[in-house]
């Protein structure tokens, strides 16, 4: 019983404290500090940090190291500087994949944001159906993301897909993703929106619950139409939620690996060879480490640069 | 001196909250009273310690806290909204200062847990949650919480503004009696000056971020020094008018009477008087005439509020007693004595003179 | 502005177990002020979202003159609702946010300009509107929800859930004045939601209270002030509200703690019995006139206008309104004079009676009741 009090007194929890404990010993603390201090939490941290040490920040650094060396076996390297790097961005197979990659973000971000409010607006905010949406919504985020290839790579087939067999038969239109680039690419954006949207829905959905109900009746009473209602009281409300939702799908979509990995293996030919697939090509297949670690890194780059330009500009427009 | 404000200023986002604060409180209770956005909040976050300040020291029982977290301190909040902690009963709730204090003994602690309860009448409540009570109740247990340990400086926000009015003032009369003894430093903030008057506590009237005047509520109604004050402590607001010194009197929109002190000819004043220092009847043979037209009346079975259109479009408020019934568009003369008038600066606001008989309030 | 009736209107949040409103039935007359006073829970707000059509009441029906409009939905009802906390477009500016009602319902643009200017210069909103509404302080925004709410003319009555809560105390007396001139004016049906009773009398020309789901008391503020015809009314009202002594009657005479304050005027059993009687009307001081009795003094308020001096009634506490420079000290022993055709007698909280003096010079039998039992 103490220890759970005294977790719950000493948890900041929106920075409040509404209540002190009297000076234990004699000593103040000499930094000011608007939030609590607790140093007990760093240790708390330690195990988190020395994991991610070892899987992640060390891992990196040994791609620094690749980055700049030219390797031909274990034994046999040496220093070449930057001449990855240059060669790296000057390669035009990377170059298109670039291009590539930077489309099908955008017509992510497209298909999927409207989407995604337009779903979490249908979605009712109380009452008993509350929760069946919530699940139904939420099924395609709990696959794992290797089993959604596996689907829709069964689904689109022309021969034994339900959906392949379906566009081809029914409605007439020739449809084969192994054959054709733009069936291919289409197979992959629809898969994407498939698996994502809902993520998006649930973000905006949490955004929108927390509108207080004055704000409907008052519209209600202003004779405001569902589109007024939506544009001038739920979507300003979205903002916050928004940014993070289009950051998020984002970063995801311009890394985007795993599913279209497993439907189309980046063909036919490269229509659908994302800038991750490549370079799984080049360092595990090829085992062209150094210049698989300075595609890692620009790559990394490029994230982070555009994900904070995305970041300044949406927070940016708020104000 | 209990506790010690010395230069304290605050500025957040370029704009400055607290301006150069300093106040000497003694134990026992203080009011603090201004309006919306005066900085009390601010204030109260300065000497509890969640807001450090970016100059001044805040200095309690002679030991500078300025740089103490507001952990290591001594001090207890309570707030506006009605915070408890949601998933204990009302029981742990007041507890729970208690067994952060690794120094109570926990054998005292159910003893003075029911204590405290008994003082703030919520003794038969103990076992239920905050969620289960109604606002007055959930502020009670908020404040039992705060009373529970002993601390050197106890906080109140406005803990009474989020309540119904007859429960604000059935818990004022039980907050004062409380608090007037208390060993430590009690502030209570509100914006209410009625609120401010009933505890008849010293007090500290905060204005746009500094401290206006600071003393005895009864002398600072009976002698506001500066308008603002007078402004702050008015209930219903402050009627003003423009006047101008001339010749030894000072003359307003058509009528004057002799001008208390010696002052300047051809200065500009600004008269103050309050609603129910204006009345419809002449009382006097020195009094100030407003003819006017009745604009509007409030009838509230104890008062009446006359509202009057005077001849140059200035508005006047007559508080009358009891029940008078009058037609909109009837004309009527308010009258002022010059007894009850204050006499502002024009520039800055500081009290030029009252007159000859003053209100004494100190019997 | 049409007169609304509500018959046998009753709302239970919890399937019948707890009424929050009981079934009550009642009319709103067209064009008058109301204010719906009442404390916390009492289900006033339960009854301004009846009426707008925001809740559907459990049982009852509502008319809007000869329409009944049970069934139908807010935006058919005509009318508008200001709400305890500004609710506004935020993005939108002053001027946008007044027009948006007119805009939805197809005013022609002129018409729009007019209407909007008119409420704005009513509510001194003239110099903000061009500003977005999110940068105005919350007593301004306030004032805006209000405008949103005024700029259509024919609406059937302006709702309003406690709109001052978040204004400024000093901003709050100009904001009612104005409200009340306003209503003045354009003559529309006005229902203010309140549990501040200064709020209430100030601004209505009827006062409505209600108490646990039911009206309690209906009438114009003198009247509610003068004649509570319930104690909870006689509580609630004033501030402070009305002194309540247990007493007892026997052979006719009010009796507080051994002493025999007056004569009982109604027909009365002897027994206990309330005296409730208020701060404005007991006069303290002077010679002992009938009726009345001696207090103790305890402690003296000074507010400023008036002093409010707390007395003890054998071991009831009372309070007495007093002159702002009346002198009473401490520890003293006063006459506290019972004014005769304002100190009530209660039973069961109800009025049955008042108070005449003890020595009226007439037999105690033969006194006719100064007021009835006093219903609404």
């Amino acid at each position: 019983m103490t220890e759970q009090s005294v977790t719950v007194a000493g948890s900041a929890v929106g920075g409040e404290t509404v209540t002190a404990t009297a000076p234990q010993d004699g000593t103040p603390d000499t930094r000011v500090s608007v939030k609590p201090k607790n140093n007990r939490a760093w240790f708390l941290v330690l195990p988190v940090v020395v994991s991610v040490a070892f899987t992640a920040v060390i891992p990196l650094m040994t791609v620094v190291n690749f980055s700049v060396q030219d390797i031909f076996s274990p034994d046999d390297r040496i220093f070449v500087g930057l001449e990855w790097f240059r060669s790296v961005s000057r390669d035009p197979e990377i170059r298109a994949a670039f291009v590539r990659t930077l489309l099908f973000s955008a017509q992510v971000l497209l298909l999927e944001i409207p989407l995604g409010v337009a779903l979490a607006v249908a979605m009712p905010r109380r009452g008993i159906w509350v929760s069946v949406a919530l699940v139904l919504v939420a099924l395609p985020l709990l696959i794992p993301w290797n089993v959604v290839g596996t689907i829709w790579q069964i689904f689109a087939r022309a021969d034994i897909g339900l959906g392949g067999w379906t566009i081809n038969n029914v409605l007439g239109i020739d449809f084969n993703y192994t054959l054709d680039s733009t069936d291919a690419w289409i197979t992959v954006l629809i898969m994407d929106v498939w698996h994502w949207t809902p993520l998006v829905a649930l973000l905006a959905y949490a955004g929108l619950r927390s509108i207080p109900d004055p704000y409907f009746q008052a519209a209600q009473i202003d004779g405001a139409s569902a589109w007024a209602t939506f544009r001038h009281i739920q979507l300003p409300r979205l903002r916050g939620v928004l940014t993070i939702a289009i950051l998020l799908r984002f970063m995801d979509s311009f890394m985007i690996y795993t599913e279209p990995f497993v439907v189309t293996g980046g063909g036919p030919g490269n229509a659908t060879s994302f800038l991750s697939i490549l370079l799984s090509k080049i360092a595990v297949g090829q085992f062209d480490l150094g210049p698989a670690g300075a595609f890692s890194l620009l790559y990394f780059l490029v994230v982070q640069i555009v994900s904070y330009v995305f970041f300044t500009v949406l927070t940016r427009a708020g104000r | 001196m209990a506790l010690v404000l010395d230069g304290v200023r605050v500025r957040q986002r370029g704009e400055t909250w607290l301006h150069d604060i300093h106040l000497e409180l003694s134990s026992g209770m203080t009011t603090l009273v201004g309006p919306m956005a005066a900085g009390k909040t601010t204030l109260m976050r300065v000497v509890g310690g969640l807001l450090p300040p970016d100059a001044g020291r805040v200095v309690v029982n002679g030991k500078d806290v300025t740089a103490i977290s507001v952990r290591k301190r001594s001090v207890a909040f309570v707030y506006q909204q009605f915070i408890n902690y949601p998933s204990l009963s009302v029981y742990e709730n007041i507890a729970s200062p208690l067994r952060i204090a690794r120094s109570f003994p926990k054998k005292d602690m159910d003893r003075r847990v029911r204590e405290v309860a008994e003082i703030m009448g919520i003794g038969d409540l103990l076992d239920r949650r905050p969620a289960e009570l109604s606002g007055g109740q959930q502020q009670r247990t908020a404040i039992a919480r705060a009373l529970a340990r002993p601390v050197d400086v106890l906080l109140l926000d406005e803990p009474l503004a989020n309540l119904d009015f007859k429960l604000r003032e059935q818990l004022r009369g039980d907050l004062k009696n409380m608090f007037r003894d208390s060993p430590g430093v009690v502030l209570y903030s509100t914006a209410d000056p009625a609120e401010a008057l009933t505890f008849a506590s010293p007090t500290v009237v905060l204005g746009e971020g500094r401290v206006l005047d600071m003393g005895d509520v009864a002398d600072m109604y009976a002698q506001p020094p500066t308008l603002a004050v007078a402004a702050t402590l008015s209930d219903p607001p402050l009627n003003l008018l423009p006047g101008v010194i001339r010749e030894g009197r000072i003359e307003c929109l058509g009528s004057s009477f002799p001008s208390p002190g010696a002052h300047d000819s051809g200065r500009n004043v600004v008269l103050a008087v309050r609603p129910h220092q204006v009345t419809i009847e002449r009382s006097g043979s020195e009094v100030l005439e407003f003819p006017a037209e009745i604009r509007l009346a409030e009838v509230t079975g104890s008062a009446t509020f006359l509202h009057l259109l005077l001849a140059d479009g200035r508005h006047l408020v007559a508080q009358l007693p009891g029940t008078q019934l009058f037609t909109p568009g009837e004309r009527a003369v308010a009258y002022v004595d010059p007894a009850h008038i204050f006499v502002f600066d024009e520039v800055g606001g500081r009290l030029l003179a009252t007159s000859a008989a003053e209100v004494d309030l100190h019997g | 502005m049409a007169d609304i009736r509500l018959e046998g209107v009753g709302h239970s949040y919890d399937g019948g177990r707890t009424w929050a409103l009981k079934p009550m039935t009642w009319t709103w007359r067209s064009s008058r002020a109301y204010a719906l006073l009442g404390p916390s829970g009492c289900g006033k707000t339960t009854l301004l979202n009846i009426i707008s059509g925001l809740l559907s009441p459990t049982v009852g029906r509502i008319w809007f003159d000869d329409r009944e409009v049970t069934a139908v939905p807010t935006a058919g009802r005509n009318i508008a609702q200001v709400f305890q906390f500004p609710v506004l477009y935020e993005e939108m500016s002053v001027y946008d946010n007044l027009a948006f009602p007119l805009r939805n319902r197809k005013y022609p643009k002129a018409e729009i300009d007019q209407r909007v200017r008119r409420v704005s210069q009513l509510l001194g909103l003239d110099d903000h509107l061009r500003r977005r509404s999110r940068r105005l302080d919350p007593g301004r925004q306030q004032i805006v929800s209000l405008g949103r709410g005024l700029v259509r003319s024919e609406v059937a009555a302006v709702l309003l859930d406690e709109p001052l809560t978040v204004v400024d105390p000093a901003l709050k007396w100009t904001l009612r004045s104005k409200l009340k001139e306003i209503h003045r004016d354009t003559g529309h049906t006005l229902i203010y939601v309140t549990h501040d009773q200064t709020e209430a009398l100030t601004f209505a020309d009827e006062v409505v209270v209600l108490n646990e789901g039911a009206i309690v008391q209906a009438g114009e503020p003198t009247e509610l002030f003068l004649s509570p015809a319930h104690e909870f009314v006689g509580h609630f009202i004033g501030s402070p509200g009305m002194n309540v002594v247990p007493a007892e009657i026997a052979d006719g005479v009010v009796r507080v703690a051994e002493t025999d304050v007056g004569r009982a005027v109604g027909e009365l059993e002897p027994g206990p019995v309330h005296i409730g009687v208020r701060p404005e009307f007991a006069r303290l001081g002077g010679e002992g006139t009938s009726p009345g009795l001696p207090v103790q003094v305890m402690e003296v308020d000074r507010m400023g206008a008036y002093n409010l001096v707390h007395v003890k009634a054998g071991d009831h506490p009372v309070i007495a309104k007093t002159e702002a420079d009346a002198r009473f000290a401490p520890g003293t022993v006063e006459f506290l004079h019972l004014a005769p055709d304002r100190t009530f007698l209660f039973r069961d909280s109800v009025r049955c009676g008042s108070i005449a003096p003890l020595d009226a010079g007439e037999p105690l039998d033969s006194i006719a009741p100064l007021d009835g039992k006093g219903a609404p």
